[in-house]
């Protein structure tokens, strides 16, 4: 059964949402992982990038297949998680925490999540699986 | 509706992660591809190949047969001995690769891809209506009724010495089943039922292959399974399975191999016998040996940190008139290297081991460099 953590908001592209006054941080979620399988490689955005909702900004790789990661929300990457470079397994190992991928400044007005997934809808999103 | 081999149950029961493999239902992992692997490097695992296709032919004119229609030279198979060969179109190109065992006098079998069976029984039928000799030739295939697990690590030996004790009932006459060597194949009788193993695989370790009736794949799995838990077997999927076979650069028909492609290209014309007499494919075979391939199937390694190279990704060249040269057929991130590898073709005079290329990632050019096959070779 996978983790959903419950103070989260969810893409239907599988990524959660930590979203703190303006600033959101992002990773894929443990059912995400658990599909992927281990992960031998993340190539992180740019610093400094904006992003637009729903856009790609980051590819995690596993030994099998290559997988895109969307911005749920819309604004600038602020910060990247370089732990990932030399272990890029943390996205397996703790999805919510160590394994986060990226954090964006949201744009006011902009993309800000309000349409994200509830814990609840996203569980009954993954339910098919 | 997606094909399932006898031990599909099991697989699922077991944590199998099922995905489509060409037209199968099959595990593409248990617990992990990278764990997987380096159990089969260290200790032993266990593959379920049922989906792979299996042909008898039979008949005085089925080694004559043969030797017209694939690329090796079937003479020199004795009972008991197998060998690698592939199928070849007029022009040169691999219809499939695969094994060829001789069981029995005048008795073959040939393992092919699952991808291919259709393919390959389709020109097997063609070209047998052709042959002069074709009263005396029964083709049948068997791959409905007939299942396969590969058993394949440094424990294997010890593991299938407890599943199949005793002497051979046939093929190479070994009084246990240790004594095969490389290539030889020995018959066993298995509750009742005649079955054959072979000291054969696609990991680059030592192993056996064995080819049963559909109805004992259960059964025998399961033996293999509780003899091998002593010595940490485990089931292994078909992820492991391709990443076992790109360190050491065997094909994956599909990727190094296909109907536009020759042996020659692809590194494998070893096992071509353009001396043996007329084949399917002999004469541009010959002429491609004689004058060099324009293209070759490289390996190549990345050599710094990089996204794992990928089937279709393109080949540079670098320097000043860096360009595209040619493209990746098989690349994966290797478990035992911990870094990316692949196979790709490039031009002939940009195939030497040592030459550095560029991997095009994502628009981006990540480096590597020409190695020479196998990839991985294991420290003896």
């Amino acid at each position: 059964m996978a983790n959903i953590p419950s103070d989260l908001k969810y893409a239907d592209s599988h990524e959660w949402v930590r979203i703190v006054n303006d600033i959101a941080t992002v990773g894929i979620t443990d059912h995400a992982q658990h599909e992927l399988t281990e992960v031998v490689f993340v190539e992180l955005p740019e610093v400094k990038q904006p992003v637009a909702a729903q856009e790609s900004c980051a590819v995690v790789e596993s030994v099998k297949t290559a997988s895109e990661i969307y911005s749920p929300v819309s604004g600038e990457i602020i910060a990247v998680n370089k732990e990932l470079d030399g272990d890029p397994g943390l996205v397996n190992t703790d999805p919510y925490g160590k394994g986060w991928i990226f954090q964006v400044k949201l744009t006011p007005g902009g993309h800000e999540g309000d349409d994200l997934l509830d814990p609840d809808e996203y569980e009954a999103l993954i339910a098919g699986h | 509706m997606l094909k399932r081999t006898p031990l599909f149950e099991w697989h699922q029961k077991s944590g199998g992660k099922l995905v489509e493999f060409g037209g199968w239902e099959m595990p593409v992992q248990y617990t992990s591809i990278t764990d997987e692997h380096l159990v089969v490097r260290k200790h032993a695992g266990l593959f379920d190949i049922c989906h792979m296709g299996e042909v008898l032919v039979t008949g005085p004119g089925a080694a004559e047969f043969l030797n017209q229609t694939l690329t090796n030279d079937i003479r020199k198979l004795a009972p008991g001995l197998g060998q690698y060969t592939l199928m070849c179109n007029e022009r040169g190109g691999v219809i499939d690769d695969l094994y060829a065992y001789c069981l029995a006098a005048e008795e073959y079998l040939l393992i092919i891809n699952a991808s291919r069976i259709a393919e390959d029984v389709a020109w097997l039928e063609a070209r047998l209506g052709l042959f002069a000799g074709k009263a005396g030739v029964v083709l049948k295939n068997i791959s409905e009724e007939t299942g396969a697990v590969a058993l394949q690590g440094p424990r294997a030996a010890a593991i299938a010495a407890e599943c199949f004790p005793g002497s051979a009932s046939g093929g190479t006459a070994v009084e246990r089943v240790t004594d095969l060597k490389k290539n030889q194949v020995a018959r066993y009788t298995y509750a009742g039922q005649p079955i054959w193993v072979a000291r054969t695989g696609y990991t680059g370790e030592d192993g056996f292959e064995v080819v049963a009736p559909a109805s004992l794949i259960v059964e025998i799995w399961t033996r293999i399974m509780a003899a091998g838990h002593p010595h940490c077997l485990q089931p292994a999927g078909l992820g492991a399975r391709d990443t076992l076979r790109t360190e050491v650069c065997y094909p994956l028909y599909g990727h190094e191999l296909d109907e536009q492609t020759t042996p020659i290209e692809a590194g494998v014309g070893f096992f071509v016998a353009l001396d043996k007499g007329e084949f399917v494919g002999r004469a541009p075979l010959a002429a491609q040996k004689a004058a060099g391939p324009a293209r070759k199937c490289v390996a190549f390694k990345m050599t710094e940190r990089s996204a794992p190279p990928r089937p279709h990704y393109a080949i540079w060249s670098v320097g000043t008139e860096a360009a595209a040269i040619g493209e990746v057929v098989s690349g994966t991130q290797s478990p035992s290297l911990n870094t990316g590898i692949g196979m790709g073709y490039v031009p002939a005079a940009s195939a030497k081991a040592g030459t550095p290329i560029a991997i095009e990632i994502r628009g981006k050019m990540a480096p590597a460099v020409i190695v020479a096959k196998p990839i991985f070779k294991k420290a003896v």
